[in-house]
């Protein structure tokens, strides 16, 4: 028995993990990956060179006296493990030398952020890929594809093509999908941005950046289409009220993150509709406490907030959790006061970097939705006629939502589709409901085999 | 295609992609580098037979599925490449005798 298992290896995990340890506790982190950083300081303890180093920046290299810190620690390190079920006692994993199950006091969820589904005709064809798929191709393999076109909006959109100039890559175009409406309505969020006045500039420098690269950007982009038989061939596009075309072999979504709930859905906490991030949120107290007395969330998993806010979450739960459990812990104070004045942004950007309405819910019913059973815009349209009343039912209805991510890539969307349609709100729509294993595990794996076999027979 | 920013300074390793020999960097993340090597499709989909790529390359959209020294449906964005793996892409839907 430990006292907190840890789930997420990126800065809310690695941060709870060296202050639980610090207090004293005994600590085991489990993660998907090979090395410690999450997905914002993906590969952050492989080295390397001068080069990729200045392209990735000094807000990806902070991430590494975190990692360090963190294999210092003393912790418990479980890489490589999918964490499949988590409950009072603990949690259940797999990995390849063998999975198995861990006692746990407490368990903290801190599997962070990911991008928005961003559904479009022809986003499955090859060549499409998210943004940050592209810079984690950057991070681990120091891999670029020159000609590509950008696509959405928000602040990793700009921050991966700013890498990729810095790289010397060329980018056929930036097409942002930024609405008039949303920077007319971040405007009035601009008091509470201006107390991080850094992060604001470092925003308007990018953006500078950009349009001085000559790289063609167009603004108020609509109608987004990507075209290919085998693969992309092409992107369409409306921006200033004409139709454009560009032969294109890459393209690179993205508008937004919203939190990787799986995990704290699964585990029956109670979750809110958050409209100013238009996503479904787990519910928690300011010290990162879920309705379930043993259940506690750190970092963008909760809420999107940032790295920064992410590892001040993650702190502050350690302690809370170390309270929690008589081991006693400094006073949180002075930390949630520097996380307060973190997020004091996250209003003016979760405004400006909404999607518009019509990226959240299709109106092409061509579009797939659901990736995985190849569900259209029109199926779920026709289902709804024909009586589906939520987002289960779609599932036999027409089977959105039941292929091997688990809805991940089509839930928000299938929502965002049902409450445009049925004039429902989100709140009174609800969400798929997530159940365990959180991901596809073989029946071996969960018997806690090893699942490597080099001969490729029993 | 993909392309490194600077010459490739570590060990590379033999791995078989569907029987063919091919070297990839050792220890990289499998999806990133087969990307590079330009393996496409991964797989094609088990409703439409469409191809398909790897999309998030963080471990949710489950696009890479591959087939890993006979188990399938593998992340690849969630494995590193170690020499002797056998690869297969994954066409349509699952068949059992090849499960066997």
């Amino acid at each position: 028995m430990i006292d907190l298992a840890i789930i997420g290896a990126g800065p809310a995990g690695l941060a709870a993990a060296i202050e639980a340890r610090a207090l004293g506790l005994r600590v085991t982190l489990y993660d998907e990956q090979p090395g410690p950083g999450g997905q914002i300081y993906r590969d952050i303890t492989r080295p390397r060179s001068d080069r990729s180093a200045a392209i990735l920046g000094p807000d990806y290299l902070a991430g590494r006296p975190l990692a360090k810190a963190f294999l210092a620690s003393g912790a418990g390190y479980q890489p490589r493990a999918t964490v499949w079920r988590i409950a009072e006692d603990g949690l259940s994993f797999t990995a390849p030398e063998g999975g198995g199950d861990q006692a746990a006091a407490r368990v903290l969820v801190a599997t962070g952020a990911m991008e928005r589904p961003f559904a479009v005709p022809g986003w499955t064809l090859p060549g499409v890929m998210t943004a940050g798929a592209a810079q984690i191709m950057l991070k681990t393999t120091g891999t670029a594809a020159d000609g590509a076109v950008f696509v959405g909006t928000g602040p990793l959109l700009y921050l991966v093509a700013c890498q990729y100039l810095d790289a010397g890559m060329t980018i056929a175009a930036i097409l942002d999908t930024t609405t008039k409406g949303a920077l007319l309505g971040a405007a009035s969020h601009l008091p509470g941005a201006l107390r991080r006045p850094g992060m604001l500039m470092k925003g308007l420098r990018m953006l500078r950046r950009l349009r001085r690269s000559g790289v063609p950007f167009h603004r108020g982009v609509t109608d987004v289409a990507f075209e290919g038989d085998q693969a992309l061939s092409a992107v369409r596009w409306t921006s200033g009220g004409t139709a454009h075309r560009l032969e294109c072999a890459h393209a690179f979504l993205h508008h937004g993150v919203i939190p990787n709930a799986n995990m704290t859905m699964a585990a029956r906490a109670s979750h809110h509709w958050d409209k100013a991030q238009a996503a479904w949120v787990v519910d928690r107290d300011a010290e990162g406490r879920s309705s379930l007395p043993w259940l506690f969330v750190a970092g963008d998993g909760g809420g999107i907030a940032g790295a920064k806010a992410a590892a001040l979450s993650g702190r502050i739960a350690a302690r809370a959790i170390a309270r929690d459990l008589d081991r006693g812990a400094p006073d949180s104070a002075r930390l949630l006061r520097d996380y307060a004045a973190e997020v004091a942004i996250r209003p003016f950007l979760d405004r400006l970097y909404r999607p518009a309405p019509a990226f959240l819910a299709p109106q092409d019913d061509r579009t797939v939705i659901c990736r995985c059973e190849e569900v259209t815009r029109g199926d779920l349209a026709r289902a709804m006629q024909e009586g589906c009343p939520g987002p289960n039912q779609f599932k036999a209805f027409c089977r959105a939502g039941m292929g091997p991510c688990q809805g991940r890539m089509c839930g928000p969307t299938v929502v965002s589709i049902m409450s445009e349609i049925s004039g429902r709100s989100p709140e009174d729509i609800g969400y798929y409901r997530i159940r365990m294993p959180v991901k596809p595990v073989t029946l071996a794996e969960v018997a806690g085999l090893p699942t490597e076999r080099v001969d490729g027979r029993n | 295609m993909f392309q490194p920013l600077e010459p490739g300074s570590g060990p590379r390793v033999r791995v078989f992609l569907d029987d063919t020999p091919v070297d990839l960097p050792e220890g990289a993340n499998l999806a990133a580098a087969l990307l590079t090597a330009g393996f496409s499709p991964f797989r094609t989909t088990p409703v439409s037979g469409a191809p398909r790529l790897p999309f998030c390359m963080m471990g949710v959209c489950f696009d890479c599925l591959i087939e890993i020294d006979g188990i399938p449906n593998r992340q690849a964005c969630l494995e590193q490449v170690r020499a002797g793996m056998r690869l297969r892409r994954q066409s349509g839907a699952a068949n059992l005798e090849a499960a066997e």
